[in-house]
This record gives C-alpha cells, sequence and structure tokens, in this order.
C-alpha cells in the first residue's frame, strides 16, 4: 500500500483527455499546430465578421442608382469606389492564399515530425480493436514472453513505442490526446503509430471513430512509467495465474471453468483459452473493467458479470445467471487474478 | 389548368400515402436483455413451437440480421468450424446441406447444440446462454437457406469457398438416418 502510495507520488496523474496538456513529443508538436491555428482564424474570424457587418451597413455611394436617359432606365456606377472595392477583394484573397499556404507549410511540418521513424529501440506494441475493447500484445521474439492484457496499455517513458494497428470487426480509431493524434484501426490493414511519453503518468484514450452502440464506452488507459518499473510489469504480466489459496476463490476457479466465461475468455496456466473476449490473466491487476467504464473493485465486478446489458447495453458479452454465493466466489477468483 | 391542378393533387396525395405506408415497415428490434431462460431445455426449445409466445417458426431469431451475424461471429468464436468447419464438415456433419441427422427444426438445433448429441457433439447449456443458442440456431439454418433471406448475413469475415448466406440456394432439408455407432476398439492392457 505504501509502496503504491509512494509510486503514484512520483506521477502526476493526467487521467483526463486533453490534447492541450501535451506530455510527448508527438503531442507537443501537435498542440503548438494549435496555438498558431487559434490566433490566425480568431483574427480571421474578427475580420471576416467586421467587414461583413461593414458591407451591410455601409450607404450607397451618392453618385450610383438608376437614371433615365433618352426614355430607357440606365445603370449609373460609381467607377472609382469600383475599382477601390476591387483591389480590396484582390488583396484579401491574395491574403488568404498567403495565411492558408503558411498552415498548409505548418501543417506538413508537423505531419513529417510526427512520421520521423523513431529509431531501432523502440518498444512494439500491437493493439486489436474489438467492440468494444482494446486487445494489446507486447510481442516479443521468443514466443512464450509474448504479453497479452486488454484496455490498459503500459508504456516505458523517454522510450518511443511503435503501434501496430488492426480491428477484427469494425472500423475503431485509437486516440489518447496527451501523446499522439488519432489513428484509425482497419479490418484486414495493419497500420503503425508511433509516440513517446515524457512524463510519467495515466493518460486516459478514447476509441475516435464511432463503432457501434458503446462506441463511447470503449476507452484505454495508457499508463506511462520509468524504465525499470516497466519492465518489472513486463515480467509480472508474463507470469501464468496462480491457483487461489483460500477456497472461496478457489470455488470461483471453479465456477470460471465450468461456466459461461471460459468460451470466450482466456487465462494463462488454465484450460481458458478462448479469444473472443479479454484476457483475464491479471485481470485483477487493472484499473478498470469493462474497458474503463467501472473502476476495478468487488462491487462493480459483481454488477458487471451479473448484467452487463444494464451497464454497457449492445455490448457483446451476455449476462450470466449464477448462484450470489458463486457469484462471490467467481468475483474473489478474478480479483486474486493480480 | 383544373385538369392539371387535379393531376397535381393526385401525384402529391400518392406521394403522402406512399410515404405513410412506409410507416407501416417493421423495424428490425433488437433487444438487449434476452428473456430469462426457461428451466429446461426441453422447455426452451419448446418457444420455438409455440404460437402463443409470438416467437415465429423460425426461433426468437430466424429473421433477425443482427442476432444471425452475432451467430456467425459466435460459431467462428465457439470454434464450430473445428469440427464442422464453415458449414462444409470435417469431424462434424456438413451444415449446409440439405440433410439433417437430428432435426432441422429450430427446436431440434436448440437441443442438439444444448444437449449435444452421439458420436461427438458436446453439450453447451452450461456453457452458453440460451440467448446466444438461439442466434447460433438461427446462423446454422441459414447455412443451408432456410429463415429469411433477406436477414441472412451476405458477407464473409474470413476466406471462405462458399458465397455467403444471403447467396446460398435454400436447400429442402430432409431427415436422414444416423451413421452407426462406431465402437471404440478394445484398448489392450485393460481389463
Amino acid at each position: 500500500m505504501a509502496g503504491a502510495l509512494l509510486a503514484c507520488a512520483g506521477c502526476s496523474l493526467h487521467n483526463t483527455q486533453n490534447a492541450l496538456d501535451a506530455s510527448g513529443p508527438q503531442s507537443q508538436r501537435i498542440e503548438g499546430l494549435w496555438w498558431l491555428f487559434l490566433p490566425i482564424a480568431a483574427v480571421v474570424w474578427v475580420i471576416v465578421i467586421a467587414v461583413m457587418l461593414w458591407g451591410a451597413a455601409r450607404k450607397r455611394s451618392p453618385r450610383e442608382g438608376m437614371e433615365t436617359r433618352g426614355g430607357a432606365e440606365v445603370v449609373v456606377r460609381d467607377e472609382a469606389r469600383d475599382r477601390r472595392m476591387t483591389r480590396i477583394v484582390a488583396g484579401g484573397v491574395i491574403v488568404t492564399v498567403v495565411i492558408l499556404f503558411l498552415m498548409l507549410v505548418a501543417d506538413f511540418r508537423v505531419g513529417q515530425a510526427l512520421t520521423m521513424a523513431p529509431g531501432t529501440q523502440a518498444v512494439p506494441i500491437k493493439v486489436t480493436g474489438h467492440q468494444f475493447w482494446w486487445e494489446v500484445q507486447y510481442p516479443d521474439s521468443v514466443p512464450n514472453k509474448t504479453v497479452i492484457t486488454a484496455n490498459e496499455i503500459h508504456i516505458p517513458v523517454g522510450v518511443p513505442v511503435v503501434m501496430e494497428l488492426t480491428s477484427l470487426d469494425v472500423i475503431h480509431s485509437f486516440w489518447v490526446p496527451s501523446l499522439t493524434g488519432k489513428k484509425d484501426l482497419l479490418p484486414g490493414y495493419r497500420r503503425s503509430l508511433w509516440f513517446r511519453a515524457d512524463t510519467p503518468g495515466v493518460y486516459r484514450g478514447q476509441c475516435a471513430e464511432y463503432c457501434g452502440l458503446e462506441h463511447a464506452k470503449m476507452s484505454v488507459l495508457v499508463i506511462a512509467q520509468k524504465p525499470q518499473d516497466f519492465e518489472a510489469w513486463r515480467a509480472a504480466q508474463l507470469d501464468s495465474a496462480t491457483t487461489p489459496s483460500d477456497s472461496l476463490a478457489l470455488r470461483g476457479k471453479t465456477v470460471f471453468m465450468g461456466t459461461t466465461c471460459v468460451m470466450c475468455h482466456s487465462i494463462s496456466g488454465t484450460s481458458a483459452a478462448a479469444t473472443a473476449g479479454p484476457d483475464l490473466t491479471h485481470v485483477g491487476s487493472r484499473r478498470m473493467i469493462a474497458a474503463n467504464t467501472l473502476p476495478n473493485t468487488d462491487a462493480n465486478l459483481y454488477a458487471w458479470i451479473s448484467d452487463p446489458q444494464r451497464i454497457k447495453p449492445g455490448v457483446l458479452m451476455p449476462a450470466t445467471k449464477l448462484d450470489p454465493r458463486d457469484m462471490q466466489a467467481l468475483v474473489a477468483y478474478l480479483r486474486h487474478l493480480k | 389548368m383544373c385538369s392539371r391542378f387535379a393531376d397535381r393533387a393526385v401525384r402529391a396525395g400518392t406521394a403522402v400515402i406512399a410515404i405513410a405506408a412506409l410507416a407501416a415497415c417493421p423495424r428490425e428490434r433488437r433487444t438487449f436483455h434476452d428473456s430469462p431462460p426457461a428451466a429446461s431445455v426441453a422447455a426452451e426449445s419448446a418457444k420455438s413451437v409455440r404460437s402463443d409466445s409470438g416467437v415465429s417458426r423460425e426461433g426468437p431469431y430466424g429473421d433477425n440480421a443482427y442476432a444471425l451475424y452475432q451467430g456467425k461471429t459466435l460459431f467462428a468464436a465457439f470454434n464450430c468450424m473445428g469440427c464442422h468447419s464453415h458449414g462444409g464438415g470435417g469431424m462434424g456433419p456438413p451444415l449446409m446441406d440439405s440433410a439433417w441427422i437430428y432435426g432441422y427444426e429450430p427446436a431440434n438445433i436448440y437441443a442438439t447444440i444444448a444437449n449435444g448429441r452421439p458420436n461427438g457433439m458436446p453439450s453447451f447449456k452450461n456453457r452458453i446462454t440460451p440467448q446466444q443458442i438461439w442466434e447460433l440456431v438461427a446462423y446454422v439454418r441459414s447455412m443451408s437457406g432456410q429463415g429469411s433471406k433477406a436477414a441472412r448475413t451476405s458477407r464473409n469475415d474470413e476466406m471462405e469457398v462458399r458465397a455467403a448466406e444471403s447467396q446460398t440456394t435454400t436447400e429442402k432439408p430432409v431427415l436422414v438416418t444416423p451413421p452407426p455407432t462406431v465402437n471404440p476398439p478394445a484398448q489392450e492392457g485393460h481389463p
């Protein structure tokens, strides 16, 4: 407990989504672009509105109007004023083109910087989108050292991470505003996104492409840690699930393996090996459940397993009707899976 | 002048009636909470034959496109493919042809999935929920072209030799006798 508090004291908690609270070089560039565009757009807006009001309010020139000459009505124009107006409009078009071109150059330079290759020391992470959760894999050249988790991405600070993004159902979009811009996850494609976090902290991200009923409750936590903490986390995630020693959690394991859970979820080190739902090997160590919809507590887990459709209507997990005692055992087992 | 006005009025009236008639088109309904499962497999599978429950002869989801697509997803997720392949059969019998061993009615298929059948079909009744079984029932029937053609899935997520269910020709289901039970060879060294 004290250790956890100390660890938290070392990191500032950015558990909000804020593109203007940039914590890495990529997001700083995007934030810089915002601060460049905002004053330009504000000034242009004020000028456009002022000119429009001036145009609506100004009086017709006394030299303009309809005149009867030789029995026919002719339009008389104020030639000098027309020439002046043409010059103003032409000047406005040139200024607009110049401003837009400068913004284009700034945007291009940011885009170029964002796609600069991150070097060979980058940490590879595979992120797969599902309705409505994120599958996260840390591949390793040794297959059994691959870490598989969900909805919570741990990254080391100061080291770039390269994400390989794909989707298994519909189009999703990965967006952690404090760290990086958006990148779509497309079924059948593998796309790359790289970024770096410079400050340890917890950064919230969100699916940014409408993907179905629970799109709004498909968020992700990126936890940036000191490299040694990240390695410790990674080593802990490699362990198989341990068999619980207390009888309640042990009964929960039997419930898990004997009911509907085992058809969709996997727990490494047990016979549960399905991949339709999130991997639960270390679910007890995650901060949130249901793609960061609820904090990971006993009561929330109980409510979620009993009736996920009440919390996320349209989610693919069905309600499980279990005896309350079995349900408590199941929750105890899941919380044991640290 | 008058006849042109009458002509316009008739046209406008027809358009209004056509738009009003569209409102009568049923919109597919999707429920988030399935009805509580019946106490037994027999009672649950009877849901498809009872006429007073408002459930069609096709089972609860035979004409529901969302449920059919979910059934298709679950068919892969629960590894039905392991034995039945993509409907072509393998270790288990094919599901896209006309021949049925244990009955082709939704109630029969429900009982097959829930209780299992001899020679290898496992029982899923405590493993998947009745709603999911009904979704699988609807999908399994759609593989041989049963049920509403409009609701059948029109796309395969994986590479498959056959066309998607919406382009499948409707087979006339027939019952066939089950294959003879193969007795496992006597193991040596066992009493």
